[in-house]
């Protein structure tokens, strides 16, 4: 089941004024994280900052600003092997530097959480507007087929909620999540509750549970996701980035191959239904459905609260998972929409999503904006009275 | 001096398929041997051991141990192994590479683990090139040899690779032969017992793919050319001036104390926790 | 460390031998060469003097010199293979 975010416990929650940037963090440690490695890089800076503040009061806190975003996603890997939740955060080109370990990161099943505030691109691009242009490479920029995780969050609070879903998805199913924000949401700084600990569902890693003799690092299972011992527990077992078989050894026998692929896409395939989370206002009856998210989502919400004001059948569904691309939530609501727009701070990169699954049955309008400007709710609500 | 090699087997991960990969005469094995002896004689658990191996056929003797062993990437084992040391300074981490992982690709971690003085052992498995690959140059690849991709030989200077260590701020520097591998035992030993970063050079032939190309007809050649030419430091001191700098000195070139980053950031653990209470 | 003769016996496994030659060209007695398959093989056993030099180099770990019972300090090298002894 998706984990549900509790109604809070009133007399314990605390409420602050944050950047979604500060929300970032706090989920964070909400969820467990005890290790954040990182580069500075704006608009993602103020999540290093603060855990470089927050990490070293823990018990076990640790923070270390790498010599580069490889380094950083490196020794984000090399902590969640030793048995830490452990996150990175970067912009733009740190996250093109980060490719080769998402990768790793993938293939040797390590749990980890990667938040990437997304500025104008490419290369070093407009590096204090916001964009939404890395979400095609947050799906396939590192090289090979694999499976991935990719969230995203469009107010302050999701980006503490996120934040959490993101720590719970990535130890749940040994993957790394990939957080996308924008860098209107990562500096918007809103009132938000501050959630008691323990009033959010928190997934911890599975370790295994027969004696070390007998375990077999990346046996296949129903669930497809091996336990996952820390380093140093007496599990002594060999981690690579190669293709390897079940004990982790290198092979490249084709059966061997196989299985180990299709158990890496299988794992995260079979519980879409825990991974794909949307939200939906007035989609009920909707004709005009927008999709949208991050920031734009915000300025949606209120074209289509503006458009029912003026009777047009229109309704959201914001993504907050943008990989595995939630299709089922989509499906449902396409049978009966005429049209389907999509608002997004690049040249269509999530329309193309929609186009796929929409498959013909609805015309997909597209609405681009790649000047380092958001998209505003008038500029949607003109399309959404021209469809 | 019995018994040395069924020590080594102890080790070794039994359903591995043996021989290794590596060619005949590959220093890498030796330098596999020295560093299990080393470990044994510390008397350090195989589960407290974390061997982190970077990309080439030096990062593949990792898989044949029986420790816990990380395959990382090209270059960047430094990083893995500094999350890990960082996140358990409890494991003792040890981390292997070739000079292309180490210096190319890698030489920006190198030099900053080592500024760092994260609590690692650094082993640099030099062959003066890049094995794996099949010969092409590597940063350490000595002016004017040949290499695939230095047919009429190598334009560049080469990195040495102690005194990039020594620059870089690293505490403890120490270079070896494959040969010399009492003193590549005792070197070794001496940078598991400390704290904080430690490097350790192994000169390693690589017959395969830099001697053939080089002159020296077998790979035994190259270790009778270790013989003649490597020479302890005190010896080396003992040498007239001019006839020093054909030869390669090996022991141990720096050795100081310092506080490792992981101990320091125990220590401002609990500075923060006392200003707290 | 002995260097009586005749107290080791000197085994090579073929099947990991890889033949390059270094326990041959180093051993100070000649007690080893490359035969005709190529593997190092025993000629001179008796000749070792247990200096240990083709257990420390051998790449491949193919290459095990076995003090003999007789040996009297037999039980300490026994120990020490066995037991890791923390030099500190
Ligand atoms: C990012 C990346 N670039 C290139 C390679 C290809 N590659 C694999 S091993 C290697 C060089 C290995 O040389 P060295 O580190 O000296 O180790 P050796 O094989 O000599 O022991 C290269 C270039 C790679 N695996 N990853
Ligand atoms: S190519 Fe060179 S480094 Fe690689 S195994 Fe062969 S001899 Fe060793
Ligand atoms: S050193 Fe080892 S591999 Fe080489 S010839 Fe001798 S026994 Fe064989
Ligand atoms: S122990 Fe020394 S003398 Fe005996 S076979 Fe080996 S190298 Fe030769």
């Amino acid at each position: 089941m998706p984990s549900k975010v509790k109604k809070p416990n009133r007399r314990n929650e605390r409420a602050i004024f944050a950047l979604g940037n500060e929300a970032v963090v706090e989920g964070a440690l909400l969820a467990g994280c005890s290790f954040f490695g990182g580069y500075p890089i704006t608009p993602s800076t103020e999540i290093a900052e603060i855990m470089a503040d927050r990490l070293p009061r823990l018990d076990d806190g640790v923070f270390i600003q790498m010599e580069d975003e490889i380094a950083s996603l490196g020794a984000v890997i090399g902590a969640s092997l030793a048995g830490r939740k452990a996150m990175t955060a970067t912009s733009g080109p740190g996250f093109s530097l980060m490719q080769e370990h998402i990768g790793y990161a993938c293939m040797a099943e390590v749990p980890l959480v990667i938040v990437n505030v997304m500025r104008g691109g490419p290369s070093t691009g407009l590096p204090t507007s916001p964009a939404q242009g890395d979400v095609q490479q947050a799906r396939w920029g590192t090289h090979g087929d694999h499976p991935i995780i990719v969230l995203s969050a469009s107010d302050v609070h999701e980006c503490l909620e996120m934040t959490v879903r993101a720590f719970n998805l990535a130890e749940k199913y040994r993957s790394p999540v990939i957080l996308l924000l924008d860098e209107i949401t990562a500096h918007t700084r809103e009132k938000i509750t501050l959630p008691e600990p323990g009033s959010f569902e928190i997934f911890t890693r599975i370790k295994p549970s027969m004696p070390p003799e007998w375990f077999v690092p990346y046996e296949e299972s129903m669930r497809g996701v091996p336990p996952m011992p820390p380093l140093g527990a007496g599990y002594r077992f060999h981690v690579t980035g190669l293709t390897h078989d079940v004990h982790g050894y290198p092979t490249s026998r084709p059966e061997e191959v196989q299985n180990l692929m299709q158990r890496l896409f299988r794992k995260i395939d079979q519980f879409f239904y825990d991974i794909q989370f949307v939200e939906e206002t007035a989609c009920d009856d909707a004709e005009i459905l927008v999709i949208a998210y991050g920031c734009v989502a915000r300025s949606a919400h209120l074209a289509v609260v503006q458009a029912r004001e003026k009777g047009l059948k229109a309704g959201l569904i914001k993504l907050k998972t943008l990989f595995p691309f939630p299709r089922p939530a989509m499906e449902k609501l396409m049978q009966h929409c005429r049209v389907l727009v999509v608002p997004e701070m690049n040249m269509g990169q999530i329309s193309r999503e929609v186009k796929r699954v929409n498959n013909g049955r609805a015309q997909v309008r597209t609405l681009n904006r790649v000047d380092g400007q958001i998209i505003t709710p008038g500029q949607i609500l003109k399309l959404l009275q021209k469809v | 001096m019995a018994e040395v090699t069924q020590l080594i087997h102890h080790y070794l991960r039994h359903n591995k398929k043996f021989p290794h990969v590596l060619c005949p005469g590959c220093g890498h094995g030796i330098v596999l041997g020295s560093l299990v002896r080393s470990i044994h004689q510390l008397g350090l658990t195989k589960d407290e051991v974390v061997l982190v191996a970077g990309i080439g056929c030096s990062g593949r003797i990792a898989v044949y141990t029986d420790f816990n062993t990380v395959h990382t990437t090209h270059g960047r084992a430094l990083t893995f192994a500094t999350g890990i040391k960082m996140a358990n300074p409890g494991l003792k981490v040890i981390v292997i590479m070739g000079d292309g992982d180490a210096l190319s690709i890698g030489g920006n971690h190198f030099i900053h683990a080592a500024r760092r003085n994260i609590g690692v052992t650094a082993l640099i498995l030099n062959n003066n090139i890049y094995g794996m690959t099949g010969g092409q140059s590597s940063s350490t690849t000595p002016q004017d040899s040949v290499s695939m991709t230095t047919p009429f030989g190598q334009m560049e200077k080469s990195f040495d690779i102690v005194e990039l260590a020594k620059a870089a701020g690293a505490h403890y520097v120490a270079r070896s032969t494959v040969l010399h591998v009492k003193l590549l035992d005792r070197i070794i030993v001496t940078a598991l017992e400390r704290p904080g970063f430690n490097l350790v050079e192994a000169l390693t032939p690589c017959h395969t793919q830099f001697g053939r190309k080089n002159k020296f007809k077998t790979v035994v050649d190259m270790y009778k050319w270790y013989k003649k030419n490597a020479l302890p430091l005190d010896a080396l001191a003992k040498l007239p001036e001019a006839q020093r700098n054909a030869r390669v000195p090996i022991g141990i070139f720096v050795q100081e104390e310092a506080h490792s980053l992981e101990d320091r950031y125990v220590m401002l653990r609990s500075r923060l926790q006392e200003g707290a209470s | 460390m002995t260097k009586k003769k005749e107290l080791t016996e000197v085994f090579i496994y073929p099947d990991w031998c890889k033949g390059c030659g270094i326990c041959v060209a180093f051993c100070p007695s000649q007690v080893l060469e490359l035969g005709p398959d190529g593997k190092a093989r025993v000629i001179k056993g008796k000749e070792c003097v247990n200096c240990g030099f083709c257990e420390y180099h051998c790449p491949d770990f193919a290459i095990v010199v076995k003090t003999k019972p007789l040996l009297k300090n037999y039980a300490n090298h026994a120990q020490q293979g066995q037991k890791a002894q923390p030099q500190k």
